[in-house]
């Protein structure tokens, strides 16, 4: 078990502390609340605890015997064995934030790995260490967009293709900061092209914030949507699937000011919704806005290279309430994850990956909408995820699916009351054509029932 | 010798891992949008394998080495977490699956949250917070969400002691609050002076840590409770030292109305060089209506055939999302694995031996290094690195000798109200050994910086890398492969 000490050396500890027993050490503690009798079960032991927490497992449906097309923000990729096989290492997930450069080589120069892979995908010039997640990446670069302009932009523009819970969260964080969200409106029109968001630029306005491929999978050139938020003088933040990046134009090229994005797909499990992996990276210029740790190269004074956390007067722990952000604990092992896929997958294997997902895709969208009843939303181009109007109410849809053993596609309704009916799919590497084959079999022969 | 760049490893058309062929008719990809220059590298298996097994090497880290690191809880992350958080029906599950196929998800997150409230004494526990950091995010919204409901607009200022984590202030800050500080008094309580002159109709609230960032147990905490209540605020509790606290004393019973737990440091979940963490929240009856959310609920009771149906539900006036779906997730299957293995015993157990294993190391300590504030301490306490006959030597120095032991040197420089600050958290789960040869090699680490200081100042000798220059670093900003970014200034 876990507690080392024999009752011989907890007495021996005693007598050096100069006390008798063990409840001596609490009387600082108020006495009518010292020693509460805690309502909960006894020990379990291991072999015990391994039974009960299986249990639950295998009570829920997993991706290992269902088949799954949803997506919505998380995507089910496969995972190379190279992953877990270094994040688990030891050294690695037992590690403490790298603050002691002597003793954290091997988590700084990962760190830098990743920083380095981030660029490298996004275009941008530096990368931090990691956020927690795709959501509260979009919520620190409004925060860092207020910061550049001082407070004195105080509008923000997101498209109504962001993520739902993107721009919940970016609500939260702001409740009280004196920004306002304009833009995603219950009334505006999804299948407005992205340009017409430019009509909302103003003198006032700090970010523009579009995702790519957006929400319902679309793939737009946002140059000129970046060019006009750029003439009024606001930034330009872009929201990305990192798999999306092994095939498409990189956001550095539509002249993006920050991307940020959901590291998930790059390796992480599913793992019901988290730890995922948030991406932050931005121009040069920007650096010292920039919430989060970074790790900068350097020499050591035996003359070796060697890596370090750099500008950390940015950081709580050294400017307190004036940091540039509260963040601490980041998401370093799922960081590790992300940069071993890349570094396994590498320049071909995004490719193809991203190909992948894109040409199953489209093979099922067009499969789809060949089904009576079935249309597409859109005739944009998209990359791995689509919507389709389904004579059948999605939630109902899906429940018959989890019968045919398929994980259905995301109801696009809690989200957009405008879209009652509509189900998004998302397709990855992981579905084979025979999948996709059942999947419009089991569509065609539930929906009509 | 250092590893090479990872750039430099990367050789042309070298193949890392290969995916199956399309099996499905191409379509036309997608015209102006197709990239035309992917700059990623090509590494073969093994390279990747060695570059990483090689660069972990480098590192100190629990299983390799001791690590007491003040308001840290480097304790021991047991295996079988590990092997939990990666069963299929947890790892291979997606977050918006329909609710009837994650019932096991669910009643794990539904358990998880009953053994917070019953250990911290509160009414209502949100999982949904990604760190610490974002859990007092979480509270600070909460508190100015209540305020605001009950039309005390003015109600902005947040108190926080001289001794609190840096992450409190800025949290304050980036909620839109205005932080005052207030001073500790000669005992390292909270000074009530200081504090009643505060307590005024802008009082929003105060950020307290307890057992403090001196590892004390704040002896004023009923007094201090009570001052900012009857002022109109609420009392935020940082549960980053919950360690100490575990079926000791509950924070809900004492009167702290919100309080974030670290399930990475008190709960066992592994820190994993930096992250993820996990930063549950646990309030008071009149808070539970303003968690983010999702919360998990039963929806349909049971019976003792049936289990209960569990589903997510939404507080009437939630401040709303902190962040995508629902919280680390795989944090929390670890941290309630180790839950279930300890039971309301053993977890009064683990804060029993982590007070013991500190207050052993202090009193074999506390007649070479001064302990400013010399009491019967909790799991952690703070002494200083200097001494009036080794003038040169300063608390850095003995931090980087004591690597040349083979230990992770305690933080140091924090609390800021200590001059010269080593502070020292044993844990629990340390032998008598272990912290024997700490304690040896500090007290040798005292008599060499009398004797042979410069010892400490070239120190560390023994690692991989030497002191490193981080004025250079944040000159030149090399922050990735091969690029040096040369600010426009």
């Amino acid at each position: 078990m876990f507690l080392p000490h024999t009752d011989k050396e907890r007495q021996q500890m005693l007598e050096t502390i100069g006390v008798k027993t063990i409840e001596e050490l609490f009387a600082a503690i108020p006495q009518k609340y010292r020693f509460p009798e805690l309502k909960l079960p006894s020990a379990l032991t291991e072999m015990e605890a391994q039974a009960v927490i299986s249990d639950l497992a295998s009570t829920n449906d997993n991706l290992q015997e269902m088949i799954c097309f949803l997506g919505a923000g998380a995507y089910n990729h496969y995972i190379p064995a190279v992953v877990d096989a270094i994040i688990r290492r030891g050294e690695f997930l037992t590690a403490y934030t790298p603050y002691q450069a002597e003793v954290s080589q091997g988590t700084l120069q990962s760190i830098f790995d990743f920083q380095s892979l981030m660029t490298a995908l996004t275009g941008m010039e530096v990368s931090n260490a990691s956020h927690y997640d795709g959501a509260t990446a979009v919520a620190e670069a409004v925060t860092m967009a207020n910061a550049h302009f001082r407070g004195k932009r105080n509008r923000v523009i997101l498209s109504p293709a962001l993520h739902p819970h993107y721009r919940q969260t970016v609500r939260t964080y702001h409740a009280n900061t004196g920004i306002e969200f304009v833009g995603d409106e219950p009334s505006a029109d999804l299948r407005a092209s992205p340009e017409s968001l430019a009509e909302l630029l103003n003198e006032n306005t700090a970010l523009v914030i579009v995702q790519y491929p957006d929400f319902f999978g679309r793939i737009y050139d946002y140059t000129q949507l970046a060019a006009k938020a750029h003439q009024a003088g606001a930034l330009f933040a872009v929201s990305v699937n990192p798999i999306a990046l092994g095939l498409l134009k990189p956001p550095s090229e539509f002249g993006a000011d920050i991307v940020t994005g959901e590291g998930q797909p790059l390796g992480i499990p599913l793992s019901f919704g988290g730890p995922y992996l948030g991406i932050f990276t931005t121009r040069k210029e920007y650096v010292r806005r920039m919430a989060g740790r970074l790790v900068g190269e350097t020499v050591d004074n035996r003359g070796q290279k060697a890596y370090v956390l750099t500008l950390t007067a940015r950081e709580q722990h050294i400017r307190r309430e004036k940091a540039t952000s509260n963040i601490c604990t980041n998401q370093g092992l799922m960081a590790l994850a992300a940069t071993v896929y890349l570094s396994l997958v590498g320049k071909h294997g995004l490719r193809q990956v991203a190909e992948l997902c894109y040409h199953k895709a489209h093979y099922a969208a067009d499969q789809i909408k060949a089904i009576e009843g079935f249309s597409l939303w859109s005739d944009e181009p998209f990359f791995n995820e689509f919507v389709v109007k389904s004579p059948t109410p999605p939630q109902e849809l899906n429940q018959k699916l989890l019968e045919y053993g398929i994980i259905g596609g995301y109801d696009l309704e809690q989200d957009y009351p405008s879209l009652k009916g509509y189900v998004m799919f998302a397709v990855t590497e992981m579905n084979t054509k025979e999948e996709i084959d059942y999947l419009v079999s089991t569509l065609a022969e539930v929906s009509h029932a | 010798m250092p590893e090479p760049d990872l750039c430099e490893l990367s050789v042309p058309n070298r193949i890392g891992f290969r995916f199956p062929e399309v099996d499905v008719p191409c379509a036309e990809l997608p015209k102006g949008l197709v990239r035309e220059h992917l700059p990623l590298p090509e590494l073969y298996e093994l390279d990747v394998i060695r570059r990483y097994t090689r660069l972990s090497q480098l590192n100190h880290a629990i299983d390799t080495g001791y690590y007491p690191l003040g308001s840290c809880t480097m304790k021991y992350n047991p295996k079988i977490n590990e092997e939990m958080a990666r069963l299929a029906g947890f790892a291979a599950v997606h977050p918006l699956q329909p609710v009837q196929s994650v019932q096991g998800c669910l009643a794990l997150m539904y358990e998880l949250q009953e053994w917070l409230k019953e250990i911290g004494g509160f009414a209502g526990v949100t999982l949904q917070p990604a760190a610490g950091a974002q859990g007092e995010l979480t509270g600070i919204l909460i508190i100015r969400a209540y305020h605001k409901d009950r039309g005390e607009l003015q109600r902005t200022k947040i108190l926080i002691p001289d001794s609190a984590h840096g992450t409190n202030p800025a949290t304050s800050a980036m909620s839109g609050m205005t932080v005052v500080e207030i001073k500790s008094d000669e005992r390292g309580n909270t000074d009530l002076d200081s504090l009643r002159k505060q307590c005024d109709e802008t009082l929003a609230g105060i950020m307290i840590t307890n057992p403090n960032t001196l590892g004390l147990f704040d002896e004023n905490i009923e007094e201090v409770i009570r001052l900012v209540h009857e002022a109109g605020g609420l009392v935020y509790g940082d549960g980053a030292n919950m360690n100490a606290l575990l079926g000791i004393v509950r924070p809900g019973d004492l009167g702290i109305d919100v309080l974030h737990f670290n399930l990475h440091k008190t709960f066992s979940t592994p820190h994993g060089g930096g992250g993820p963490g996990s930063g549950p929240v646990g309030v008071c009856d009149k808070l539970v209506d303003y968690l983010p959310s999702p919360i998990v609920t039963i929806t349909q009771e049971g019976d003792e055939e049936t289990p209960p149906v569990y589903g997510f539900y939404t507080p009437p006036k939630s401040i709303g999302r902190v962040k995508s779906f629902h919280g680390h997730f795989g944090m929390m299957v670890r941290a309630y694995t180790y839950m279930l293995m300890h039971g309301k015993e053993g977890l009064r157990k683990v804060s029993e031996h982590a007070v013991l294993n500190a207050n052993y190391l202090r009193a074999r300590l506390r007649n070479v290094y001064h302990i400013p504030y010399d009491r019967i301490c909790m799991h952690e306490f703070v002494a200083e690195g200097r001494w009036e006959d080794a003038p040169e030597v300063r608390a850095l120095d003995i931090s980087k000798r004591l690597m040349d032991f083979g230990f992770h040197p305690p933080t140091n420089y924090f609390p800021l109200i200590v001059h010269e600050a080593l502070m020292i958290e044993p844990t629990e789960t340390e032998s008598k050994q272990t912290l024997d040869a700490f304690a040896d090699a500090l007290i040798r680490i005292a008599e060499e910086a009398r004797t042979n200081p410069d010892l400490l100042k070239s120190a560390p000798h023994h690692t991989p890398v030497g002191r490193v220059d981080e004025v250079k670093a944040a000159r030149d900003l090399i922050l990735a492969c091969g690029v040096s970014v040369e600010e426009d200034t």
